[in-house]
């Protein structure tokens, strides 16, 4: 499964991602930051909730109506000259990449970042061809000179490093000599990467937001690498997601300025590149050919079920930086290139249960996540309703489980199983606790007494209480009004 | 006024005082409270966990519970938030539905309801203490509860009250996840219980059973000297006991 990243069993990549104490620092400071400046920006525009139910709206209308958007879209790049290829699959989409590099002779692409690549590998297939793939975003440089460290976030994919870690990753593969100086660092990279972009034959985009009434795209970066992808090579490949479409231009004003704000607190990014076909011939630059690679996979099987709003997502990485699973496990224990609770709601579409069973669980269902969402997409909703299925539809609950869902449903859906139960509480517990607390549970309790003490249940139950209270007939301190 | 006292089951069995405390004071307040014998558990814990049929069950029996209470009052804001939840399992169940909304209508949590529907801000409590308050996700975030528990302990004369840093961040307690993903759990509850002794307070107040049973928990292991009390207990506090 391409978007599948790091070892195999969940608990083995969450047992990693807390003993990785840099990794965990660097997280919470950049979690720290980008809550803050994302507040603020919120704050500023000052009916940050009507802007959402906007977003939420344009981002609803456009996946209901999602045939007819891409429909259009594809005519108009058409119209324009450009060449549209819809992949169902992963495997046709980097088959039709690697057919437009091989007709082209091309040795080197310049990518822009793009997370829909990621998902489908599609690095790791123009590589086996024999090219030299250069990332050219910043963050997927580092972790492209980093032995292809997968991205353990959607915006910053290199979140997890903190500047020194970086400083010896540039010194180890690319000589770098100065210091772990923010500036110095990116300004060796943009020398290492300006080299690039002059020799690549074909530059490679993702896509923030296709706007289907001109055949454009927009790109959203800080970096401006994405401009230099696009102006310099001589054909263009710019492949994305089937959702990642707006209608027209207005609707591409909201969702862009929900998109800064929400991802990295800022009203604009340094550059919002929109680019339409290929070179026509009154302009100036531009690539001689351009392609448009539509990704399906997995999409429109989400289309028209429960977790429909799961498509409305515009990739802004807010839910990941309020959530507190993710802050101190990191992304990479997520296993998927989509991390956090929307990589937890996705990731499992996307694949499967059996790839992405456990993400689901990975949520105290705090609904941080929720709250924030540019779009409102009910995050931690999507996430009981993925434990619903597994439970209910794919019949994937551990034994033990069930049975003692099974009772609870039965124990508190009666009076009296309940209330023996209660009873019975204080009975059972008393051999293994001292004073008041429980110190070393037993079943399920286990877990939870190996970090905190477990109370002790009282000797009298409240219902006892209130019973007896109102057979003595307690005259009530009534304050009158 | 006629409130029935929904318990809770962590308030049944572990936090007696928090409901004994909730009962006399919404009779100081002018209540008259009863406690509906049948009362079960909400069922969160099989909600939460994807047993949604089990759930069912439980809601049809809350719901029927309750059904002749003027007002039903929680001491827990998440287990109330699960009453307002209720409809939600009955899409296809329009009678069960309508009862269920019923149901959300007219329960509140202990503090919402002093504010919004007593409209009262001071209780008349007073309490020595430096504490400070655990804003619980499900009762701030999905019940809307933000600003009642502030309003109502700033009344409390003598009570010192500390802003918690990152008070927002989640305890991990979450229900099951405590227990299937207890390390991450472990991690989370620290970084509250770090956050906790940088106020200072010798007290932790909050109004949600299971956040303070995690944080409680958490600070007793740590043997860490700060005391864990239901905010209910606090404002039946006068100074005369």
């Amino acid at each position: 499964m391409p978007m599948q990243i790091g070892e195999k069993e969940f608990k083995q990549r969450v047992t990693k991602g807390l003993d990785d104490n840099f990794m965990r620092g660097a997280v919470r400071s950049a979690q720290g930051r980008l809550q803050n400046n994302r507040a603020s920006a919120a704050d500023e525009l000052g009916d940050w909730e009507d802007w959402r139910t906007l977003g939420k709206e344009i981002r609803q209308h456009t996946i209901e109506h999602l045939d007819y958007y891409l429909h259009q879209l594809s005519e108009k790049v058409a119209e324009l000259g450009g060449n549209v290829f819809f992949a169902e699959t992963a495997e046709e989409a980097n088959e039709y990449v690697k057919n437009v590099v091989k007709s082209k002779n091309a040795k080197k692409i310049a990518k822009s970042k793009s997370m829909v690549t990621e998902e489908i590998s599609m690095n790791e297939a123009l590589e086996e061809l024999g090219c030299d793939v250069v990332e050219t975003d910043l963050g997927e440089y580092i972790l492209q000179m980093d032995d292809h460290d997968p991205p353990s976030h959607i915006v910053a994919p290199a979140l997890h490093k903190n500047k020194e870690q970086i400083r010896d990753v540039f010194r180890d593969k690319l000589g770098y000599e100065k210091t772990e100086k923010p500036e110095e660092l990116a300004l060796f990279a943009r020398e290492k990467l300006r080299e690039e972009f002059l020799s690549a034959e074909v530059g490679i985009t993702g896509c923030n937001f296709a706007v289907a009434e001109s055949g454009s795209f927009a790109l959203v970066t800080n970096e401006g690498n994405a401009r230099m992808v696009t102006t310099l090579p001589e054909t263009q490949i710019t492949v994305m997601g089937m959702e990642r479409i707006v209608p027209g231009w207005e609707e591409l004003d909201i969702v862009v300025s929900l998109l800064t704000r929400a991802a990295v607190g800022q009203k604009l990014t340094s550059y919002i590149t929109a680019l339409t076909g290929p070179k026509q011939s009154e302009e100036g630059d531009g690539p001689e050919e351009f392609h448009l690679v539509i990704v399906d996979n997995g999409r429109s099987k989400i289309l028209g079920t429960e977790f429909q709003e799961a498509l409305h997502c515009i990739r802004c990485a807010a839910c990941i930086n309020v959530c507190p699973v993710y802050r101190h496990v990191g992304g990479h224990a997520y296993g998927s290139i989509y991390p956090g609770p929307i990589g937890a709601v996705l990731s499992p579409l996307l694949s499967d249960y059996d790839e992405y069973k456990d993400l689901p669980y990975a949520s105290s269902l705090c609904g941080a996540c929720t709250e924030v969402c540019p779009v409102k997409i009910p995050l931690h909703e999507q996430l009981i309703a993925h434990r619903r299925n597994i439970i209910e539809e794919d019949k994937k609950g551990s034994l033990a489980e069930k049975v003692a869902m099974k009772g609870f449903g039965q124990m508190a859906g009666s009076a009296n199983l309940y209330q023996m139960a209660t009873k019975m509480a204080p009975i059972l517990s008393t051999p293994f606790s001292s004073k008041n607390q429980i110190r070393k549970g037993l079943g399920p309790l286990k877990h939870w007494t190996e970090s905190r003490d477990f109370p002790k249940p009282a000797n009298e139950s409240f219902r006892s209480w209130f019973k007896q209270r109102n057979k003595r007939g307690v005259q009530h301190d009534v304050r009158k009004h | 006024m006629k409130v029935s006292l929904f318990i809770t089951c962590l308030g049944d069995v572990f936090y007696v005082n928090a409901g004994k405390s909730a009962v006399e004071l919404l009779e100081h307040l002018g209540c008259e409270v009863d406690f509906p014998e049948t009362q079960t558990c909400c069922g969160q814990p099989a909600y939460n966990s994807g047993y949604h049929r089990e759930t069912k069950e439980v809601a049809k029996h809350m719901i029927e519970v309750m059904e002749d209470a003027d007002y039903v009052v929680g001491i827990s804001g998440s287990c109330v938030y699960m009453i307002h939840e209720y409809m939600h399992l009955f899409e296809e169940d329009s009678k069960w539905r309508d009862r269920a909304i019923a149901l959300k209508e007219k329960s509140y949590e202990l503090t919402q309801f002093i504010v919004d529907v007593l409209n009262i801000e001071d209780v008349g409590a007073s309490y020595q203490a430096i504490a400070t308050y655990h804003t619980s996700c499900h009762m701030t975030r999905l019940l809307g509860v933000q600003e009642a528990p502030f309003k109502l302990l700033e009344k409390v004369k003598g009570l010192e009250l500390v802003d918690l840093p990152n008070r927002q961040d989640c305890c991990g307690f979450g229900g099951t996840f405590a227990v299937k993903m207890s390390n991450i759990s472990e991690q989370m509850v620290d970084e509250k219980v770090d956050h906790i002794e940088e106020t200072k307070a010798n007290l932790l107040l909050g109004a949600d059973g299971s956040c303070l049973m995690n944080i409680g928990g958490r600070i007793s292991r740590r043997d860490k000297q700060v005391e864990v009390k239901h905010i209910a207990e606090i404002l039946n506090s006068r100074g005369d006991r």
